[in-house]
């Protein structure tokens, strides 16, 4: 498996549950080993010095921290474990996650959004050029969701690479600008969403006076594909000079249209057809991932 | 089987970054002590126990004069043979338990808190971090013994007098010259204490649960006094390590016995050495999981 990173990248990282999206992740900060084959971050090898991890900070699930210390001496003791000049940004990221009110407070009474927070602010400590966030928004309420995301987007406006782990699609598909989606510990697609969408094509639904006879009117077009009927409405894909071509036949054919509405193809939906189906999205099949080295 | 690659478009990796050290580990380790409350448990009651003895013998110093161990007869004629009753009595659960407290959680609360991760994927070998957490638990275990016996003396002179002590020789020794044995006594005693360290160091790797860790420590110190008890175990009692916890009686002989000291070097070793490289390469190798 092959992550390719672009500086800047809000990079997406998405599968369902137990498609190795997390062992992956620790196995990247060395936290576990692998069964087989090796790890490289960046080239080197973060089981043999944690000298690979230099310019990446994060999380895996749930950040954690010791309970019983404040924020701050949670994140003293961290930028210290760092070394070099993480501790001169220890204001600077309290008030980037805006918990310098509440720094000198036990970690142990921070509220579920409150350690998210502070987990980024850890990571920040180290002036990573590659944050990697696994379900930075899990547990959290619509307004801690929000939150995160606004603070997430800011870091990559800034100018830092974030690689995102994630179930939620919505934030995903708002954030990220490039995906990997993974089943069962192999990618089965990566690049940038836009291509995703193209790759699937343009869907539209299709609603008529007689749809019976639209249906095999939409059938014997050439460049009409994937008919079907989805919530009572005629669904099928094609491009804009197909649908021009569709409409002038289907009134030839006496079936007028009621409407005719292109559909946006959200990543959810590409998500479950890459993960579910048999990788096709709406009888486009992905390119193959290619990796730069 | 898994990588990612830096395309370029800011330069990845080259920052150079000054490294953390096992000092860093261990001071940090130190701090987090003064935040638990095992940490005051523990050393609350290496403080305690003597005043309480102390408290006792002023109470029963009319019935005193006679006992069936080594001292007993002078405990209320020099407050510095407080201090080493508390040893003789200490080893066989008190200093265990008080050094499994904080040797048995060191690492278990991290698994307990989740907190491994967050260290590990600092800038610190994990080596360093063990050898950290080895230190600080040693230094915990030391100043324990420490303030057992400093306790002892203050509380045993406020009782009975700093006066001269006799030796299990039967000479007299001056009370400062007694104060020097006292405190070379206490040192002695660090051998055994350092081996219960490893020992908590071990199960606390290795069950990652700290009441596991610590019950485990302070059952296998009673073990090793059950088998010294045992009829018929007899030849095996100078290789156990309850009996290393007696060795500093040899620095109370007219001349110094130290082949008891020496054994309890090298014994102790034998106990040591594999606990402590075990647990060591546990911790290297262990996958990071949880939490």
């Amino acid at each position: 498996m092959d992550l390719t990173v672009h500086a800047g990248d809000v990079y997406g990282y998405l599968g369902p549950n137990g498609a190795g999206k997390t062992t992956c992740l620790r196995m990247m900060l060395g936290l576990i080993r692998p069964t087989a084959g090796t790890v490289r971050l960046f080239g080197r090898d973060p089981l043999q010095t944690v000298a690979a991890l230099d310019d990446v900070a994060g999380f895996v699930e749930a950040p954690t921290f010791y309970p019983y210390l404040s924020g701050r001496r949670n994140l003293e003791l961290l930028s210290a474990f760092d070394g070099g000049d993480a501790s001169d940004r220890i204001d600077q990221a309290l008030e980037t996650v805006e918990l310098t009110d509440r720094a000198r407070d036990k970690i142990g009474g921070y509220s579920h959004g409150m350690r998210q927070r502070i987990g980024i602010a850890a990571a920040l400590l180290r002036d990573p050029k590659l944050l990697l966030l696994d379900e930075p928004a899990t547990g959290l309420d619509p307004a801690g969701m929000r939150d995160m995301r606004l603070l997430i987007r800011r870091l990559a406006d800034d100018g830092m690479t974030v690689l995102l782990s994630s179930h939620l699609l919505a934030e995903v598909e708002e954030l990220c600008n490039r995906v990997a989606i993974v089943r069962t510990g192999k990618i089965v697609y990566e690049g940038a969403i836009a291509d995703l969408k193209r790759s699937a094509g343009a869907t539209y639904r299709l609603s008529t006076t007689d749809d019976e006879r639209a249906m095999a009117v939409c059938r014997a077009q050439p460049a009409v594909t994937d008919v079907r009927v989805v919530h009572g409405k005629i669904s099928f894909t094609a491009d804009e000079p197909a649908v021009a071509e569709l409409s002038q036949a289907l009134i030839e054919a006496g079936a007028l249209i009621k409407s005719l509405a292109p559909q946006t193809v959200t990543l959810e939906d590409l998500f479950f057809s890459l993960t579910e189906g048999d990788g096709v999205v709406n009888g486009s099949v992905p390119a193959p991932v290619e990796v730069a080295q | 089987m898994s990588a990612i690659e830096a395309v370029p478009g800011r330069r990845l990796g080259t920052k150079p970054r000054s490294r953390p050290g096992v000092a860093t580990a261990y001071r940090w380790e130190l701090f987090k002590l003064r935040y638990q409350k095992r940490t005051y448990l523990g050393l609350g009651a290496a403080a305690l126990v003597p005043i309480l003895f102390v408290v006792a013998i002023h109470f029963r110093h009319h019935r005193a004069g006679g006992g069936d161990f080594a001292f007993a007869s002078y405990l209320t004629k020099s407050g510095l043979v407080v201090p080493l009753v508390i040893l003789l009595f200490g080893a066989v659960w008190m200093f265990p338990l008080i050094t499994a407290l904080v040797a048995g959680d060191i690492f278990a609360s991290e698994d307990h808190n989740g907190t491994l991760k967050t260290v590990l994927t600092r800038s610190l070998e994990r080596w360093q971090i063990f050898a950290g957490k080895g230190l600080a638990a040693a230094t915990y275990a030391v100043a324990a013994i420490f303030i057992s016996g400093t306790v002892a003396v203050i509380a045993g002179s406020l009782e009975s007098g700093f006066h001269s002590v006799q030796t299990l020789s039967g000479s007299i020794v001056s009370a400062p010259k007694g104060l020097e044995l006292v405190y070379l006594s206490l040192l002695v005693y660090l051998i055994p204490i350092g081996t219960v360290v490893c020992i908590g160091l071990l199960l606390s790797t290795i069950t990652r649960n700290s009441a596991a860790a610590v019950v485990g420590t302070l059952m296998i110190s009673l073990l090793f006094q059950l088998i010294g008890i045992l009829p018929g175990l007899g030849a095996l009692g100078p290789y156990l390590l309850s009996t290393q916890f007696n060795a500093w009686q040899g620095l109370l002989r007219q001349p110094i016995d130290w082949s008891p000291i020496v054994r309890a070097a090298w014994v102790c070793a034998m106990y040591a050495v594999p606990a402590l490289g075990t647990a060591f390469l546990v911790f290297l190798r262990r996958d990071v999981a949880g939490g």
